[in-house]
């Protein structure tokens, strides 16, 4: 509590001349970032820009391997967490940092050395509530965090920091797994925070969100610092120009096409998540030919569960999938991918690869099985080999050689291989799950380009994707769930950011 | 027949005794994330150097510390390849079980037969001991028990109460955040693997300074494996744990009981093993498999 | 660490790249300080490591005597080895060859005693390795089940079988099975003598079982890096989450997996009975700890079937050596489990090297 009552706060952050470098590969060049207490900074960039690299840095999780740090003029050297903390810095990591089977007690009681030592959950609790009152931050003491909402679960990451007497707090993507309401909500706290002296940095690559709420924003990319601006002497277009390095906003060629038949039908399905509960509650939807079909929402509405159901992956409790006419309700993997569905996963490198065996053997996952890459017991090597070439050459895949192991390509070269394979298979439906999430521009627009084309060839895609730029440039219609339900499908000519914002909150427009 | 009773349940607690020691310890480290296989190991290795210690010395106090400190420095092994170098846990664990049962299996050779200048002997406690049939059975054991027993109760609280207990908790759920809070997590798995190892040095002590009195080659004989069992049974809690260690007790015990009635011994001898199936097997059955609170980082090695 | 105005800190890094030189000089070096720390042990027990190491490889692979030896015991190794490999690469942690071993050598000595007396060697002895298969494989692929079915950790229940299994032996050998012509030892009577496995003259190797371990070896190679199958097992060994993703059927392929590992571990079980001992006996003495040795042959040779020949043939070296020296220096069979163990020890901690690289930072300051 140090920090919070005691009447001096961080007044000014130096990071001077910060460089960070992963196997050879520079993360951060040279960064010089000045924070100030009172003030929310922006940190803005792409994914990939090391805007986390470098707060992971200043939160002592890295060490750099240049530069140094001054807080209130004092060089500092963290050598972890422990450190940063105690000079009051706090990180609110977009991946909650949070035990998922202990309660909200036991998480805060986690990092704090002034908990007593014998039944620090009471202890604890004790001091919540009393903070409770003070801030009108609401978390339940004790229940569970995988009870909680990931809205409640960001509280409790910054009621944690905040406890801990944090001057300084990080937050790394906030919004990302927030509703717009909850949003507000957020950007609310973090204006007080601000108010009362408090010193917060965003990550970002949410324009809107930057101006919103920011007073100065610093713009990242590839490593380096390249602009820095108040919110209030720059456009939305200046910045975005900064981030991408020109000013190319996406153009894709979409036309309207007549959509043809039905491709996917699905008729009241409902579906468990690992928990036991109902993930996906009698949704219905069709995809048909030349047609791409959206899914919006906020992550863990069920979108995964209901992408693992089609796909075959997870067992459909009831209901009904059908793929050009025929039931393939609770049918294996194998059998739906044989009657036309592609799968770009969600978990790419997790699911989608298998990152010690070779790219040749990664070209032909899920297609080994059949011919003309295997007969009855024997694969045929020689033509998937030949096959990998193809992908490789046609998806512009940057790899050494198709005989190094998979692990061995980077992020976005990664997908285009694994979009290349699942394209290539001639599939009557194709569902990517955030097919571009983390994914540098290069390769974002690629792979955009590639669902459009399958459009174009007539062929069924069901996109599934928190990006809603990405969704309402790409879908003829556009399905929003929440809590497990399609709480409205939408019309690409009559869809707005707004109307989708609060469906994905649970209001009925 | 109250006689015939009270000295089956007697003896199904010294039979438990060792494996609530070696239960308690595995529990304690695989809540800090590390599976550590090698229990076999370190319970060999502890019933050799306990044994060797109090032969020389003639002092039992000696061999049982002596046992501890064997137990965890095998454990130091496992915890430097596991925790730091981030190897296999399965493979590790395994070597330290062959490695042990082989130093074991050496260095008790020559001492195939001995019997112990001085067994470890049962402590009266005052008063408690005086309850009629309770006290006879439980207080009136030897000092190894009240300590499992005390340990058990005390690794419960400890892991349960404490902000240790919490930090240890929370890296085997999550190890990054809990380094992202400050917690030294390959310290603490380090810490908690050793200390298990020293659990199961103890646990070797018991079994070769009191349940047994002369030493017999494999005197562990697999006890090791059945505590690791027995810690998937305990649900990962020490009072679970204690519950299961004189469970199983009894099986051990059962095989003296059935023998006279002309059960053949070979089959009595596969009872603990085919027990431990079984009770794994019921976990198994369980709807719920999130009901098991395994940590749910247990096995996975961590780096930043 | 600090020198000066110098501070200077090392931190392990991923190691990209894996060239095969890397591989073959960590390997060597682990070996080397395996067998250093071997000599310490050595050294404690009151033992001149110098003579001790000596006097194994003269043991093994110094006399003609040795290398016949050597390659005896390197059959049960090979074969057993080889299954484990298919086994490891889809990170089933099959403990059980041991007992595996054993219920083949129990299923053949039942079909030999039986059956064995009415027919010819022709057709005996083929139907008495298959019979092995089965045994072994049975009682490999109830821990498959039990994992996939019941989550049952495989580890463990591959050893309690272990334990099971030992049991059952002896009860067989003091009881029911016991010979009548054994002179009240616990023993089985002998197979009948046309069905014994041959072996080359002068030497206790019996070749039948030597040309079945190299030819399943190859197979099995064969199987793991060309077939379909083979595919299966590396990628649910690799990444369980990308199996299920492909379709690949979770349970079907473990119950392959155990089939083939248990089944083969049987087969040497067959080999032992019918090669060597003629009858069954203590389990100690059949099985004899190959079930163990072959998991560190298994992982010596990189889970690669061919490789693992080489590995099993070296160890097999090490067991006979390790018998020299019991024998000379009086050390107890335990010593083996010392060798084992320590050697495991060293290949986790060449992996770490193989994995990952020093980085060493120094900084001014």
């Amino acid at each position: 509590m140090a920090g919070k009552n005691s009447p001096k706060k961080i007044q000014i952050v130096q990071m001077e001349q910060i460089s960070k470098y992963f196997q050879g590969i520079a993360a951060n060049r040279n960064i010089d970032l000045t924070i100030r207490g009172g003030e929310i900074l922006g940190l803005l960039g792409e994914n990939g820009a090391g805007k986390t690299t470098l707060m992971n840095i200043l939160y002592g999780l890295y060490r750099p391997d240049g530069g140094r740090i001054l807080i209130d003029g004092e060089e500092v050297a963290f050598r972890s967490p422990r450190d940063a903390i105690r000079a009051g810095i706090g990180m609110v990591h977009q991946h909650f940092m949070l035990v998922q089977n202990h309660t909200v007690v036991e998480n805060i009681a986690l990092g704090d050395m002034e908990v007593p030592f014998f039944f620090p959950q009471r202890g604890m609790e004790q001091k919540l509530l009393q903070f409770q009152e003070l801030y009108g931050l609401k978390v339940p003491p004790r229940a569970k965090v995988w009870q909680l909402s990931a809205g409640e679960q960001q509280r409790v990451e910054i009621v944690k920091a905040l406890l801990r007497g944090a001057d300084l707090l990080i937050l790394d993507e906030p919004t990302s797994v927030l509703t717009p309401l909850e949003s507000a909500d957020l950007f609310a706290i973090l204006r007080r925070m601000a108010s009362e002296g408090h010193g917060v940095v965003i990550i970002s690559h949410k324009l809107e969100e930057i101006l919103d709420l920011c007073h100065r924003v610093v713009v990242l990319r590839k490593g380096e610092v390249v602009g820095e601006a108040d919110t209030k002497d720059i456009t939305k277009e200046e910045l975005a120009r900064m981030m991408v390095g020109r000013s190319v906003v996406f153009s894709f060629d979409w036309k309207p096409a007549p959509r043809g038949e039905v491709v996917l039908q699905v008729e009241g399905v409902t579906v468990r998540s690992d928990r036991g509960t109902v993930a996906v509650n009698q949704v219905d939807l069709t995809v048909h030919r030349r047609e791409i079909v959206g899914i919006a929402g906020v992550a863990g509405n069920g979108q995964r569960e209901l992408v693992e159901a089609i796909t075959g992956l997870r067992k459909v409790e009831s209901g009904k999938i059908q793929i050009l006419g025929k039931d393939i309700t609770n049918q294996s993997a194998r059998v739906i991918h044989a009657e036309g569905v592609a799968h770009i996963p969600e978990e790419r490198i997790r699911f989608g690869t298998v990152p010690n065996l070779l790219i040749y053997e990664n070209a032909v996952l899920k297609r080994h099985h059949f011919a003309p890459f295997a007969d009855v017991l024997f694969l045929d090597y020689e033509e998937i080999k030949s096959h990998a070439e193809d992908i490789v050459e046609h998806f512009t895949v940057a790899a050494p050689s198709i005989r190094v192991p998979m692990k061995h390509l980077s992020g976005g070269n990664i997908q285009k291989l694994i979009v290349g394979r699942e394209v290539s298979a001639g599939p009557a439906l194709l569902v990517a799950s955030h097919p571009t999430y983390g994914l540098d521009v290069g390769a974002t627009e690629y792979i955009r380009k590639q669902l459009l084309k399958r459009r174009e060839e007539g062929e069924a895609v069901l996109l599934v994707s928190e990006d809603l730029e990405e969704i309402l440039e790409l879908s003829d219609r556009i399905a929003v769930m929440f809590e497990g339900r399609i709480m409205g499908i939408l019309d690409r000519q009559e869809a707005t950011i707004d109307q989708i914002g609060l469906l994905m909150g649970g209001v009925r427009g | 027949m109250v006689g015939l009773v009270a000295s089956t349940l007697h003896r199904t607690i010294m039979a438990g005794t060792s494996l609530l020691l070696g239960t308690t310890g595995e529990i304690l480290t695989e809540r800090s994330g590390i599976l550590n296989l090698g229990v076999e190991g370190m319970m060999n290795l502890g019933a050799v150097a306990g044994f060797i210690v109090t032969v020389r010395t003639g002092n039992v106090l000696w061999g049982i510390f002596a046992a501890l400190l064997a137990g965890g420095t095998a454990a130091v092994f496992h915890g430097i390849l596991t925790v730091y170098a981030k190897a296999n846990q399965t493979v590790s664990g395994l070597a330290l079980s062959m490695l042990g049962v082989g130093l074991a299996g050496v260095l008790g050779k020559p001492y195939i037969g001995h019997q112990l200048p001085v067994r470890l002997e049962q402590v009266e406690l005052p008063l408690l001991s005086r309850i009629p049939f309770l006290g006879e059975l439980i207080f009136h054991q030897d000092p190894l028990f009240y300590t499992g027993v005390v340990l058990a109760f005390g690794t419960w609280f400890f892991l349960r109460y404490t902000r240790s207990g919490i930090r240890i908790r929370s890296v085997g759920e999550n190890p990054k955040a809990s380094e992202s809070q400050g917690v030294p997590v390959q310290r603490i798995r380090f810490l908690c693997t050793v200390g298990g190892g020293a659990f199961a040095g103890l646990a070797g002590a018991h079994v070769a300074l009191s349940y047994s009195t002369s030493w017999t080659e494999g005197i562990v004989a697999g006890r090791g494996w059945i505590v690791v069992g027995l810690t998937i049974f305990s649900l990962w809690n020490p009072l679970r744990g204690m519950l299961g260690a004189f469970l199983f007790g009894g099986i051990f015990v059962t095989q003296y009981i059935l023998q006279p009635i002309g059960v053949p011994p070979n089959l009595l001898a596969m009872l603990p093993y085919v027990a431990t199936l079984l009770v794994l097997l019921m976990d198994g059955l369980r709807k719920d498999q999130r009901s098991l609170h395994a940590p749910a980082a247990l096995g996975e090695p961590y780096s930043r | 660490m600090q020198l000066g105005t110098v501070q200077v800190s090392v931190q392990w890094e991923v190691r990209k790249k894996q060239t095969p030189l890397l591989s073959v000089l960590t390997l060597i070096g682990a070996l080397g300080i395996g067998f250093l720390w071997v000599g310490f042990v050595f050294v404690f027990l009151g033992v001149d490591p110098v003579f001790a190491l000596q006097k194994i490889f003269i043991g093994s692979f110094g006399s003609l005597y040795g290398w016949k030896e050597s390659l005896t015991k390197g059959i049960p190794l090979f074969l057993i080895s080889s299954g484990l490999c298919v086994a490891y690469q889809a990170k089933f942690w099959n403990i059980g060859a041991e007992s595996q071993l054993l219920m083949g050598a129990v299923c053949s000595t039942w079909f030999g005693l039986q059956f064995g007396a009415s027919l010819s060697p022709i057709l005996g002895i083929p139907l008495m390795f298959f019979v092995g298969f089965l045994g072994g494989a049975l009682w490999g692929v109830i821990p498959a089940i039990l994992k996939v079915r019941f989550g049952m950790n495989e580890v463990i229940s591959t050893l309690m079988m272990n334990y099971v299994a030992a049991e059952f032996v002896s009860y067989l050998i003091v009881g029911p099975w016991k010979g009548s012509t054994k002179y009240g030892y616990p023993y089985t009577d002998d197979l009948p003598k046309h069905l014994l496995l041959g072996t080359i003259p002068g030497t206790r190797i019996h070749y039948v079982t030597l040309v079945l371990g190299i030819v399943i070896s190859m197979a099995l190679f064969i199987l793991l890096y060309r077939t379909k199958f083979g595919y299966e097992v590396r990628v649910v060994g690799e990444s369980p989450e990308a199996a299920k993703y492909a379709g690949i059927d979770f349970f079907r392929t473990s119950l392959w997996i155990m089939i083939i590992s248990g089944g083969v571990a049987g087969m040497a079980g067959v080999g032992e009975v019918a090669g060597i001992h003629h009858h069954l006996s203590y389990p100690g003495n059949i099985s004899a700890g190959y079930g163990f040795t072959a998991i560190i042959t298994a992982w010596l040779g990189k889970l690669n079937p061919l490789g693992s020949l080489l590995s099993g043939l070296f160890f097999a070296g090490i067991l006979v050596g390790g018998d020299a020296i019991q024998i000379s220096l009086r050390l107890p069979a335990a010593t083996v489990h010392i060798f084992n163990g320590i050697l495991l020890f060293v290949l986790l901690i060449g992996n770490f090297f193989l994995n990952y690289r020093p980085v060493v930072q120094i900084r001014r300051r």
